[in-house]
């Protein structure tokens, strides 16, 4: 810094100031140019699509129709239907998997014989591609006839059973449950091999109970893990295209159709692109309405967590 | 502890009493521990029962693998790994390894910068850029599929490899820079300042001072990359057909199969599972490592 010092005084301080800026943030510029590219223009398209009339089976047909595709979405029981589903399946499957993983992962917090063998048991629905998952689940599970649930349902008089045509958002949920289970269990297992062991034999010491010390010491040192674990999980599980589409394609009916396979369904099968960009740019802002107020949240506790430690 | 004692009255007696009790409880810890390791592998092999099962399955003939009640002993065959081999898997296979290793490759070359610019001196900025970036995974991607389908069929790049590599790099570096940036953090500042004061340029200072010290981050923020572009589907099944399909497409075919095909289906989905699979158990240490540091930095 000093060799460079007296080179950089022969310009005004803030043309210097400005320069090392552009130096430090153009590392970064690339990144930003192609997100922008590939993510935030196809976006701006997706508005000027949504206030057409634009079906490519008619390609002569396209013409302005102003908001008439939203008041359509908005009067859309099957699109209201797909929302909630949405809402449903994201919410117990978070849920149900983080609860499991947290489960889990104190089960895997302490030596045993064959720590690693089932650790890598473990993590390995997270790693089977989804679309094998839905099948396996589909077929190989849930089968009335040859699957393995019915098998052993059998004694309770549930063997026959067709759970995928029955109870399909259950199905979906318990295949993507059992999927993101392991990726919630390792994030919960990171926060607990990052707690301090001096704390838990201090608690221990102080004669604290296992339910006790979970509760006041685990528990809040393993918040910020959860958090992420539950942010991350949400925005893979609110797309979740695969699962559906294999095991259910969103029927029967619409019973089991999410948003993103409903709008799916709408473009490729109905070739309606303006009708299916409205719904896109209205998924988007109910998506930023409840990510913002989210991520602002999580992002204070980061950001203040960090401050804390540096 | 035991400095403290003298002062209490009565501690004559006191150190012997928590000692027996410590030696009572060791056992009744050892029991406990035993039952615990018990309970843990036995939910650990029910957990992964299903893939035992697909795995097992797919070294039977289909007459074995659709029976009711199921059938556990059988006499193994690879025929329906030929088999699935035999149906063409072997391109889509190819098609998947490409857009998978270019994208990672392309997030990596793009991230890391990006993540050691917001790593150095944090200002407001940084913030605004970081929430920006994540801020692009919550954009659903049925919201912007219309417009790339229709863009690429424009330029004619519809059924082509290298979309899914430019769609797959952007669908990856948010979460890429987010956890590169929490390793960056990592390294110490004075070893960053002693490279520059050396005159070191900025490639330098990535690749032969931060790299070697980041590299278990690194690895695992490119795992991630990697099980993410393998496994996707929602793009590879609406902008590819033929020529460019990866293997989740290739299962689609299996999905009017009742329980006719269970044993191909079985050998098609562990092929198309194994590679990234066996990625996962080679590099779940970086994995747990890296998830952890982006959580807390």
């Amino acid at each position: 810094m000093t060799a460079a010092a007296p080179a950089a005084r022969r310009r005004s301080p803030a043309a210097v100031e400005r320069a090392e800026g552009w130096s430090r943030r153009a590392p970064l510029l690339p990144a930003l140019a192609f997100m922008l590219v590939v993510t935030q223009l196809p976006f701006l398209f997706t508005v000027f699509y949504s206030v057409q009339s634009w079906n490519l089976l008619r390609p002569d047909s396209r013409s302005f129709v102003g908001l008439a595709n939203y008041a359509a979405v908005f009067t859309d029981t099957q699109f209201l239907t797909a929302a909630l589903n949405t809402i449903l399946i994201t919410a117990s499957c978070v849920l149900v998997a983080m609860l499991l993983g947290i489960a889990l992962a104190m089960l895997l917090d302490r030596r045993f014989l064959g720590r690693g063998v089932v650790r890598t048991l473990l993590i390995t629905p997270f790693l089977v591609l989804p679309v094998a998952t839905a099948l396996l689940w589909k077929n190989i599970m849930f089968d009335p006839v040859f699957g393995l649930i019915g098998f052993l349902l059998t004694p309770f008089g549930l063997g026959d059973l067709d759970w995928v045509s029955q109870y399909p958002v259950v199905s979906v949920v318990t295949a993507l449950v059992w999927q993101w289970t392991p990726f919630m269990m390792l994030l919960v297992l990171a926060g607990l091999q990052s707690q301090g062991r001096d704390v838990i034999e201090a608690g221990q010491v102080d004669g604290a109970g296992r339910w006790q010390m979970f509760v006041a010491i685990t528990l809040p040192h393993l918040r910020r893990y959860i958090e992420l674990g539950v942010l991350l999980g949400s925005i893979y599980v609110v797309n979740t295209f695969d699962t559906i589409y294999m095991m259910t394609q969103g029927g029967p009916g619409t019973a089991s159709a999410n948003l993103p396979f409903y709008i799916y369904q709408r473009t490729f099968l109905g070739f309606d692109i303006g009708q299916s960009a409205a719904m896109g740019v209205v998924v988007v802002v109910g998506t930023i309405i409840v990510a913002t107020l989210a991520l602002r949240l999580i992002f204070r506790t980061f950001m203040s967590a960090q401050e804390g430690n540096s | 502890m035991t400095t403290a004692a003298p002062a209490r009255p009565g501690a004559g007696s006191a150190p012997r009493t928590p000692a027996r009790a410590t030696a009572r409880s060791r056992r009744g810890d050892t029991a406990r521990g035993t039952a615990l390791t018990v309970l843990t592998w036995a939910i650990g092999l029910v957990f992964v029962s299903p893939v035992l099962w697909l795995v097992l399955t797919a070294f039977k003939q289909e007459a074995d693998a659709a029976t009711s009640p199921p059938t556990l002993l059988f006499q193994p065959t690879l025929d329906r790994f030929q088999a699935v081999l035999d149906a063409g898997f072997l391109p889509y296979l190819g098609n998947s390894v490409i857009a998978t290793l270019v994208s990672t490759a392309l997030v990596l070359v793009l991230g890391v910068p990006a993540a050691y610019a917001l790593s150095i001196r944090p200002v407001k900025r940084t913030q605004d850029a970081l929430f920006f970036f994540i801020s692009t995974k919550m954009l659903p991607v049925v919201a912007v599929v219309v417009p790339l389908y229709v863009a690429a069929a424009e330029i004619a790049m519809l059924d082509n490899v290298w979309t899914l590599v430019v769609l797959y790099t952007a669908m990856n570096l948010p979460i890429a820079v987010w956890m590169l940036r929490s390793f960056f953090l990592e390294v110490p500042k004075g070893v960053i300042e002693a490279a520059q004061m050396e005159g070191a340029n900025l490639v330098r200072v990535l690749w032969s001072v931060m790299l070697p010290i980041m590299a278990p981050g690194v690895a695992a923020t490119a795992l991630i990359c990697m099980i993410f572009s393998w496994n996707e589907f929602f793009f590879a099944v609406n902008l590819t057909a033929a020529q460019a399909a990866t293997v989740p497409v290739f299962m689609v075919g299996f999905i009017t199969s009742e329980g006719l095909f269970l044993a191909q289906l079985s050998a098609a989905a562990t092929l198309a599972s194994l590679p990234i699979v066996i990625v996962g158990w080679i590099a779940q240490r970086q994995l747990v490592r890296g998830l952890s540091m982006g959580a807390v930095k």
